[in-house]
């Protein structure tokens, strides 16, 4: 299944993360995950939140333009290899990975989200392979 | 509409009235303007040497310099009691620059503001919204009263408050709007954040755009913003010389119409003074050949321009210039390149991924220069690729047209300064000129 991850560009400047993710508290809006890739310039926030499009309806209204983008939410064994074994899956359906962040919150599993080329493909070949993906609301309940 | 029927006179009748209205104000300023006759005695040059139209460029240019020195009333060519009004200019350094005002001023004031407001469509029948700064600027009182004049309802709304000018414009049905192009495209973003389409929802046909260069980009972005039925034109003047109503475009927009009958044009080339042959860019020098308060002969303007003497498709006869294509001290020069802001603004315009508004940055580094061009990002994305992209495309448009390598920064939206009044776009800190 497709998860939404939310994106948000921001430049460099001192505040500007905190003045983003204030609009989010205050909305009660949950970030689930993150991951903040930056150039000297600018960043791309990229969050995975509990209520992705409130929380785009929000942030437009607080001033800040977002995305929402169709990714993968993978399931994984927390073991040695198991994400090695998991590209090369991908890889050899000749998807291109965008880029990915992983997020470790299971004694036993770890999950990691994966933006690739094709969203749908992608899908289908973790889908075929056996692999477990979540969507949002899922990750709420892992404790 | 032609609002006088002097906007329609043959070249030699224009040309009679221009010399003996000439003649008639060199005097006038030699015998009671003590700094201008010592410029005269000084180029060895009298009342009596003026014989013909061509005889004005013997005369001394006066400068901003010049009414900074005789601050604030020297160069005024009557007793302070003639005055009934004074107003200032908005002056960035040190002390404004003061101008003055007869009762016949006033009343040429009003003629020349009137004519330019019905060369822009303007009836007794407009609601005019008039977003100009009330005070000691005279943008604002010279539309004011321009507009009366001609029948039409004022809103005087002066600038701020930019939510309460919507209310306005949506309860009284503003079908005018008075106000920089800058201002003007603010007021629409407002509009849009609280849910008012400019488009749909309010009833404005027509802009009188001033005291601001109006760039074809940016006469673009209006139409796109504001409707493209809007009859958006610009007009010129500034405070030393009246105020506006100097010249403005018709319905056909191609160049500005002079006040003949009340201002001189010529074009120099600003380095060496000398007179350029029409049609040439170069600076506006402007002859008030009509008032009484503050008469300037061979005002220098900064502003860069060309003439047009033929005939428009208006009918109107009076001379055009083009849209100002910049001012010869906002001029930069960057590692030697002349670079005119409007250039750059050009650029900014093009792409539907900008907003319209940006921030000129120059920086020292080393031996060189350094521009940095901060533009506001409207396009959501989450890939660094498409960023990349637009930011190297900026720049190569850049390139091309100003001859310079620049670098482009993306910012996010409403995150750079707006501006009611003369937008402020340039940050030089190069700590050299």
């Amino acid at each position: 299944m497709f998860a939404k991850q939310l994106t948000i560009f921001i430049e460099n400047r001192t505040g500007r993360l905190c003045e983003v993710l204030n609009v989010l508290k205050k909305n009660d809006v949950n970030i689930l995950s993150l991951s903040l890739a930056d150039t000297t310039e600018f960043g791309l926030l990229r969050l995975i939140v509990d209520k992705p499009e409130a929380g785009k309806e929000r942030l437009a209204e607080g001033g800040f333009s977002s995305l929402l983008s169709d990714i993968s939410i993978i399931k994984i064994p927390h073991s040695v290899g198991s994400l090695q074994e998991l590209l090369e899956v991908i890889d050899n359906s000749g998807v291109n990975i965008e880029y990915m962040y992983g997020l470790s919150i299971e004694d036993d599993n770890a999950y990691v989200v994966l933006k690739a080329s094709d969203a749908e493909k992608v899908d289908k070949i973790l889908d075929e392979n056996g692999v477990v993906t979540v969507g949002c609301e899922d990750l709420i309940h892992i404790k | 509409m032609i609002w006088s029927k002097e906007e329609t006179l043959s070249r030699e009748e224009i040309e009679a009235i221009q010399l003996e209205r000439l003649k008639e104000t060199v005097a006038r300023v030699y015998e009671r303007v003590a700094p201008y006759r010592k410029k005269m005695d000084e180029a060895g040059v009298c009342p009596e040497d003026i014989k013909s139209l061509s005889d004005l460029s013997r005369l001394p240019f006066v400068t901003k310099q010049d009414l900074r020195d005789n601050y604030p009333f020297g160069l005024f060519a009557v007793p302070r009691e003639e005055l009934v009004r004074v107003h200032a200019s908005s002056g960035t350094t040190g002390k404004p620059t003061v101008v003055g005002y007869t009762e016949g001023d006033l009343k040429t004031w009003t003629e020349c503001v009137s004519r330019i407001a019905c060369m822009g469509g303007a009836t007794r029948k407009d609601y005019a919204q008039i977003c100009f700064g009330y005070g000691m600027f005279t943008g604002a009182l010279g539309l004011h009263y321009g507009l009366e004049n001609i029948g039409a309802t004022i809103i005087p709304s002066s600038t701020g408050n930019s939510q309460k000018q919507i209310m306005y414009m949506q309860d009284f049905e503003t079908s005018l709007l008075v106000a920089t192009p800058s201002y003007a495209l603010r007021l629409a973003e407002v509009a849009g954040e609280m849910g008012v389409d400019p488009k749909r929802d309010l009833h404005i046909k027509i802009a009188l755009v001033g005291s601001e260069m109006l760039t074809d980009a940016m006469r673009d972005e209006m139409h796109r913003v504001w409707g493209e039925d809007m009859l958006i034109t610009s007009n010129y003047g500034m405070s030393e010389l009246m105020g506006p109503g100097v010249s403005g475009e018709c319905e056909y927009m191609d160049g500005m119409h002079i006040n003949e009958d009340f201002f001189i044009p010529e074009i120099i080339n600003p380095e060496t003074g000398e007179v350029l042959p029409v049609g040439e860019r170069g600076e506006l020098v402007i002859t008030c050949i009509k008032k009484e308060g503050l008469p300037l002969i061979r005002y220098r303007t900064k502003d860069i321009t060309r003439l047009n003497y033929e005939k428009c498709r208006c009918g109107r006869t009076f001379c055009r210039m083009e849209n100002l294509s910049g001012r010869s001290d906002d001029m930069l020069k960057i590692r030697g390149v002349n670079v005119f802001p409007s250039q750059i603004e050009e650029v900014v315009l093009g792409f539907s991924e900008l907003g319209p508004h940006y921030e000129i940055l120059l920086e020292r580094e080393g031996y060189n220069d350094k521009l940095t061009v901060r533009v506001e990002l409207l396009t959501s994305t989450d890939s660094f690729s498409v960023l990349e992209d637009i930011t190297r495309r900026v720049r190569e448009k850049l390139k091309t047209v100003l001859g310079l390598d620049a670098k482009v920064t993306l910012v996010s939206p409403n995150t750079l300064e707006r501006f009611e009044g003369k937008a402020k776009r340039i940050r030089d800190l190069r700590g050299i000129k």
